[in-house]
C-alpha cells in the first residue's frame, strides 16, 4: 500500500474519530453518560495515538497519550467526568486536530500551538494521580528521579494487585540493558509488594560468566495500570526475556463487563482480548506462536488459560463476544468508501441508460409485438430499479450536516452567556449529497443569528415569564418532492417597528410604505440590513442574510421568514431534492413538450370551456378557487389554443395553483441535465431533460412560475391604477 | 490559447490571426444572412444538420433553443440576431455548426462552452495565410468590430473571420438573457445597450 494514500487514511479516519469524540462529549454535557460512551472515548484516543505513532507523528502521539491517561481514568471510573474536565477534553480534542493538521501539512506546530498543548498538558494532569504521570516524559523533558521520588508514597486508587514472573535471558546485560533498571521504572507504575530474587540459574563459580544475566524475579505489584502499561516497561527487553503478567483475580469481572461493552468488530478472540486489556498484543503472537507449533489444534483460548495468562471466564466471555459480533456482522453490510467522482460517473451513466431504455420501450411498443413489447419493459423496470438504487447511493442524511452544530451551539452559548437548548429533528432525511456540502454554512449562519439576535438574555426571558434556558430547533423533513428545513428559535421574534425605521433610513422602503409582515421581515434579507445595536463576534455586521438568501437560491431554493414578537422566529429553507433524475410529467404546450416534477402534480382537471372566457384566470375546482397560470400566454406561444385544454394542479410550499396546458401526455423517467450558464438567470424553467424521441424536454419550475405570474399581475394592475390616477 | 487570440488580447491589432510561423490557418466559410463569414476551424467540433431544436420559451430570439447533442444539452445562437439582423428564416440547407468557446476567465475555471451557432450554410474550408489577413475595419462591416478577428482576403475578396470568444461571450449573452427575462421585454436590439468589451478586458488567461 501506497505510504502516502495510508497517511491520508490516517488522518481522514483521525478527523472521524475526534469527530466521535466530540459527539460523546457534548452528549456528556446533556446529561451523565453510559460506561460505553467513555470506552469509546477512550477507544477512539487510543486509536489516534496508535496511528499517529506508526507514522511517527511524536507530537500527537505524546499529547494524545496524556488525554488517554486522563481518559483511562475516567474509565476505570477513578475520576468522575464534570463540567471542566469536559471543556478540558473538548478543547484537547481541538488541540488534537490542530496538531494533525501541523502533522498532515509536515510542518511543525507553530509556537501558538506548543503552547496551548503545554497549557493543556498541564490541565491535564491535575487529573492524573501522582504516579501515572510519568508517561508525560513523552511531552516534558523526563525527569526520571523526580517521578520516581513522587511514586513513593502516594496512596493509589483502585488498587489490584498483579503477580509478574521476570527471566531474564543471558543476553540482557550484554545488549546494555539492567534487570534493576526496569524494576525501579516499575515502581513508577505502582508499588512493588512483594519482590523474590530468583538465583538458582546461576551456575557455579567457575563457569559463572559475569557479562550474563542469570537472574529471575517474581513480584507483586499493586498497580492500577493496566496490563498494556505494565508490560510496556519490559518493551526493550521482551524478546530476550520470559516476561508472564497475572493479572489480579479482581479484573477478571472487570475484564468481562469490559469485554461486554466492546463494539462489535473485533472478531477474533485475541483482538477482543486485546481490546478489552486483558491480553497485550506481545502476549497474544506468543500465544499463537504456541498454537501453531501445537499438534493437538488446540484453541487459542485454551492455550492462554493453560499459561495462566488470562483466566479461563475471561476467555468464556470473550468467546460468547466473539459469536454475537459475528451475528451481527453478518447482519450488517459492511460499508465502502467510494470516490465521489466515481458515484457521479454512475449516476452519468444510469440516466444514459433510462433514456435510452425510454427510447427502446417507445420503438417496441411501436412494432405491436407483445413478446418484444414485455421484454423491453421487463428491462425498463430493472433499469427503474437501478436508478433508484444509483440515486441512493448519493443519497445521504442531512445529519451530516446538523452534526456539527450541537458543538456550535454550546460554543456560541458559553460566549453569549446565554443558556440554549439545541433541538434536532428529523436528521435521517435524506438529500442529495451536493446539496448537503453546500447547506452547511447558510444553516450555521441562520443558526447562529437565531441565538445571537433570536433568543433574549436570561433575565429578560425571565421577565416574560419564559423559561431562562432558550430553545432553537433545527428540523428537516420532505414535503412534496422538496426538502424543508426550519431553524427556530422562542425567542423576542424580530422587530417589526425596528426594520421598518432601518428600512426607511436605508430608503429601502418609503414611510409611507404599508407593509404586511411577510413583506418587512423580507427586508432582513437586503444587502447590508442588520438592526443589532451591538456588532457581536457572531453576527450584526449585516453580511450575512442576504448572503445566505443568494447561496439558498443559488441551489434553487426559497427562504421563507415566520415570526412572532414575543414568540420566536422560524426560517424556513426549501429546497428541491436536486435528484439527478426525477419521475416527470410530461404536457404539452404549443408544439413543445414540457415536464413538471410529478411530485408536485396534484390532479388534472378539463379547463371548463366557459372559465377564463371573461379573461379572469381563476376556476372552481370542489368549491375552492384554484388560481391558474396560462403557460401559453406567459410562453407565448403563437399557434392558435386546441379547443380543449387541461389544467395540472400542483402544490408548493401548501399551496396549489393551476397550470394550464394544452394537453397531457403522461409520466416520464426524466433525467435531468443542467441548461447550462447561458439559461443561468432564466425563471420558470427549472432545467432540460432528454425525451424518449431524443429531443430536449423543458423541466417547469412551479414555484418559479406561480411567482412570475404574481409580479406581473401585480405589475400589470399597478400600471393600470398609475394610468387612472393619471387620467383623473 | 492561440497566437490570434494572443494577438487581440495584447492589444496588437495587426496583424492578426498569425501562427508563429506564418504557415496558414485553416478556416470554415459559411453564409449568414446573405454575407461571408469564417470561423477559425480549431474552435468547430462538428457541423450538424438543422432540426430537433427544442425552443425555450422566455428567451431573447437571440437564443433559438436548445439541442441533444449525444446527450448535452446545447444551445442555439442565432448569430444573425447577434449581428442585429432579422432572425435567420431556416432553408434546406441550413446548419448548425457546434463550436467550443473558451470564454476569457472563465476558462481558466470550468469546461469550454459548447454552443451550436446557426447559419444558412457551410460553404468550405480555406487556407488563409496570416499574410493574407488584414486588420478590421474600425467601421463599415456593420457588425461590432469587436466580434471581427480581421478581414481574410479570398479569391479577391474580403471574408470577415469572426472572433467567437466576442461574438459568443457567455458573460454577455447571459447579460442579454437576464435583460430580456424583465417584465418588460421590448423588440429594441440589445446590441446597441451593451458596452462592447473593451480591447484591455480579455487580457491574460
Amino acid at each position: 500500500m501506497n505510504i502516502d494514500a495510508a497517511r491520508n487514511t490516517f488522518f481522514e479516519e483521525a478527523q472521524e474519530l475526534l469527530r466521535q469524540m466530540e459527539e460523546i462529549l457534548l452528549a456528556f454535557e446533556a446529561q451523565s453518560s453510559g460506561e460505553e460512551a467513555v470506552n469509546a472515548l477512550f477507544r477512539a484516543a487510543h486509536t489516534i495515538k496508535g496511528s499517529a505513532g506508526l507514522f511517527g507523528f511524536e507530537g500527537v502521539v505524546g499529547f494524545t497519550h496524556v488525554v488517554e491517561s486522563v481518559l483511562d481514568r475516567l474509565r476505570g471510573g477513578a475520576i468522575r467526568c464534570g463540567e471542566e474536565l469536559t471543556s478540558l477534553l473538548l478543547d484537547s480534542g481541538d488541540h488534537i486536530g490542530t496538531l494533525l493538521a501541523a502533522a498532515a501539512a509536515d510542518a511543525a506546530p507553530d509556537d501558538a500551538a506548543l503552547r496551548r498543548g503545554r497549557e493543556l498538558t498541564g490541565r491535564l494532569a491535575s487529573h492524573l494521580p501522582p504516579s501515572a504521570q510519568t508517561p508525560l516524559a513523552a511531552v516534558n523533558p523526563p525527569e526520571p528521579e523526580a517521578a520516581l521520588a513522587v511514586s513513593g508514597g502516594g496512596p493509589l486508587g483502585g488498587v489490584d494487585t498483579w503477580h509478574l514472573s521476570l527471566r531474564f535471558g543471558a543476553e540482557v546485560l550484554r545488549m546494555g540493558m539492567e534487570p534493576l533498571a526496569f524494576i525501579r521504572y516499575l515502581t513508577t507504575l505502582g508499588d512493588i509488594v512483594h519482590l523474590e530474587t530468583l538465583s538458582e540459574a546461576l551456575p557455579p563459580i567457575e563457569s559463572f560468566d559475569p557479562e550474563a544475566c542469570y537472574l529471575g524475579f517474581e513480584i507483586d505489584l499493586r498497580s492500577a495500570a493496566s496490563r498494556q502499561e505494565i508490560e510496556a516497561v519490559f518493551e526493550f527487553v521482551r524478546d530476550d526475556a520470559r516476561i508472564r503478567i497475572v493479572p489480579p483475580h479482581a479484573k477478571a469481572g472487570e475484564y468481562i463487563d469490559l469485554i461486554r461493552s466492546l463494539p462489535e468488530e473485533a472478531v477474533r478472540v485475541g483482538e477482543i482480548l486485546i481490546g478489552a486489556g486483558a491480553l497485550t498484543r506481545h502476549e497474544l503472537e506468543r500465544a499463537l506462536q504456541a498454537q501453531a507449533a501445537d499438534a493437538g489444534g488446540r484453541r487459542l483460548g485454551e492455550i492462554l488459560c493453560d499459561k495462566g495468562v488470562v483466566q479461563a471466564p475471561v476467555v468464556e466471555a470473550a468467546l460468547d463476544k466473539q459469536k454475537r459480533s459475528e451475528e451481527k456482522r453478518a447482519l450488517e453490510a459492511r460499508s465502502v468508501k467510494v470516490p465521489a467522482d466515481k458515484l457521479d460517473l454512475l449516476i452519468d451513466l444510469v440516466g444514459e441508460l433510462v433514456i435510452a431504455g425510454a427510447g427502446t420501450q417507445l420503438l417496441a411498443g411501436r412494432t405491436h409485438r407483445s413478446e418484444l413489447i414485455e421484454s423491453a419493459s421487463q428491462v425498463a423496470r430493472l433499469v427503474e430499479e437501478v436508478r433508484d438504487a444509483a440515486l441512493r447511493l448519493r443519497m445521504v442524511q442531512i445529519g451530516e450536516v446538523f452534526g456539527r452544530f450541537p458543538r456550535v451551539v454550546r460554543d456560541v452559548s458559553r460566549e453569549l452567556g446565554k443558556d440554549i437548548e439545541l433541538k434536532l429533528s428529523g436528521a435521517e432525511t435524506e438529500l442529495d449529497k451536493s446539496m448537503v456540502e453546500r447547506l452547511g454554512d447558510p444553516l450555521m449562519h441562520l443558526l447562529r443569528n437565531a441565538m445571537d439576535h433570536g433568543l433574549e438574555p436570561a433575565a429578560e426571558r425571565l421577565a416574560r415569564g419564559k423559561p431562562a434556558r432558550g430553545t432553537v430547533s433545527l428540523a428537516a423533513r420532505h414535503e412534496s418532492g422538496s426538502i424543508v428545513i426550519e431553524v427556530r428559535d422562542d425567542g423576542r421574534g424580530l422587530d417589526r417597528e425596528r426594520i421598518l425605521k432601518k428600512a426607511v433610513e436605508r430608503g429601502l422602503v418609503q414611510e409611507s410604505q404599508s407593509l404586511e409582515d411577510g413583506e418587512v421581515w423580507r427586508l432582513i434579507l437586503q444587502p447590508g440590513f442588520s438592526t443589532a445595536e451591538t456588532v457581536t463576534n457572531l453576527s450584526g455586521r449585516g453580511v450575512g442574510m442576504d448572503v445566505v438568501k443568494s447561496s439558498i437560491e443559488a441551489l434553487r431554493g426559497t427562504l421563507d421568514i415566520e415570526s412572532r414578537p414575543g414568540e420566536g422566529t422560524c426560517m424556513r429553507l426549501t429546497l428541491p431534492l436536486t435528484l439527478a433524475i426525477i419521475d416527470g410529467f410530461l404536457v404539452g404546450v404549443g408544439g413543445a413538450q414540457f415536464v413538471l416534477p410529478l411530485e408536485m402534480v396534484v390532479e388534472c382537471i378539463e379547463l371548463p370551456a366557459g372559465d377564463g372566457a371573461d379573461g379572469r384566470d381563476y376556476l372552481d375546482l370542489r368549491g375552492r378557487v384554484l388560481p391558474f397560470l396560462r403557460l401559453r400566454e406567459l410562453f407565448e406561444v403563437p399557434q392558435p389554443a386546441p379547443r380543449r385544454q387541461n389544467v395540472v394542479v400542483v402544490s408548493h410550499g401548501g399551496r396549489q395553483a393551476g397550470l394550464a396546458v394544452d394537453c397531457l401526455m403522461g409520466g416520464c423517467q426524466t433525467v435531468i441535465k443542467p441548461l447550462g450558464v447561458l439559461f443561468e438567470k432564466l425563471r420558470g424553467i427549472a432545467g432540460s431533460t432528454i425525451l424518449a424521441s431524443g429531443e430536449v424536454g423543458l423541466i417547469l419550475d412551479v414555484p418559479q412560475l406561480v411567482q412570475l405570474a404574481t409580479g406581473r399581475e401585480a405589475n400589470r394592475l399597478g400600471g393600470a391604477a398609475r394610468q387612472r390616477a393619471l387620467q383623473s | 490559447m492561440n497566437q490570434a487570440q494572443l494577438a487581440v488580447a495584447t492589444g496588437a491589432r495587426a496583424p492578426v490571426g498569425l501562427p508563429a510561423g506564418g504557415e496558414p490557418q485553416q478556416y470554415l466559410v459559411f453564409s449568414l444572412c446573405g454575407e461571408t463569414f469564417a470561423i477559425g476551424i480549431r474552435s468547430i467540433k462538428e457541423i450538424i444538420e438543422y432540426g430537433h431544436l427544442t425552443e425555450v420559451p422566455m428567451m431573447p430570439e437571440l437564443v433559438r433553443g436548445v439541442i441533444n447533442l449525444r446527450g448535452a444539452v446545447v444551445p442555439v445562437v442565432d448569430l444573425a440576431v447577434r449581428f442585429g439582423r432579422a432572425p435567420t428564416q431556416i432553408a434546406r440547407r441550413t446548419c448548425i455548426v457546434i463550436v467550443e468557446i473558451e470564454d476569457g476567465p472563465e476558462a481558466a475555471a470550468g469546461a469550454p462552452q459548447v454552443i451550436g451557432v446557426i447559419v444558412d450554410a457551410v460553404n468550405e474550408v480555406l487556407d488563409i495565410p496570416a499574410g493574407e489577413i488584414e486588420p478590421p475595419p474600425s467601421f463599415g462591416a456593420r457588425i461590432r468590430s469587436d466580434f471581427i478577428e480581421g478581414m481574410g482576403k479570398v479569391a479577391g475578396n474580403f471574408v470577415i473571420l469572426l472572433n467567437l470568444r466576442h461574438a459568443l461571450s457567455v458573460e454577455e449573452l447571459s447579460g442579454i438573457v437576464e435583460t430580456a427575462d424583465g417584465m418588460a421585454r421590448d423588440a429594441v436590439p440589445r446590441e446597441l445597450t451593451l458596452a462592447g468589451p473593451g480591447l484591455a478586458e480579455g487580457t491574460n488567461d
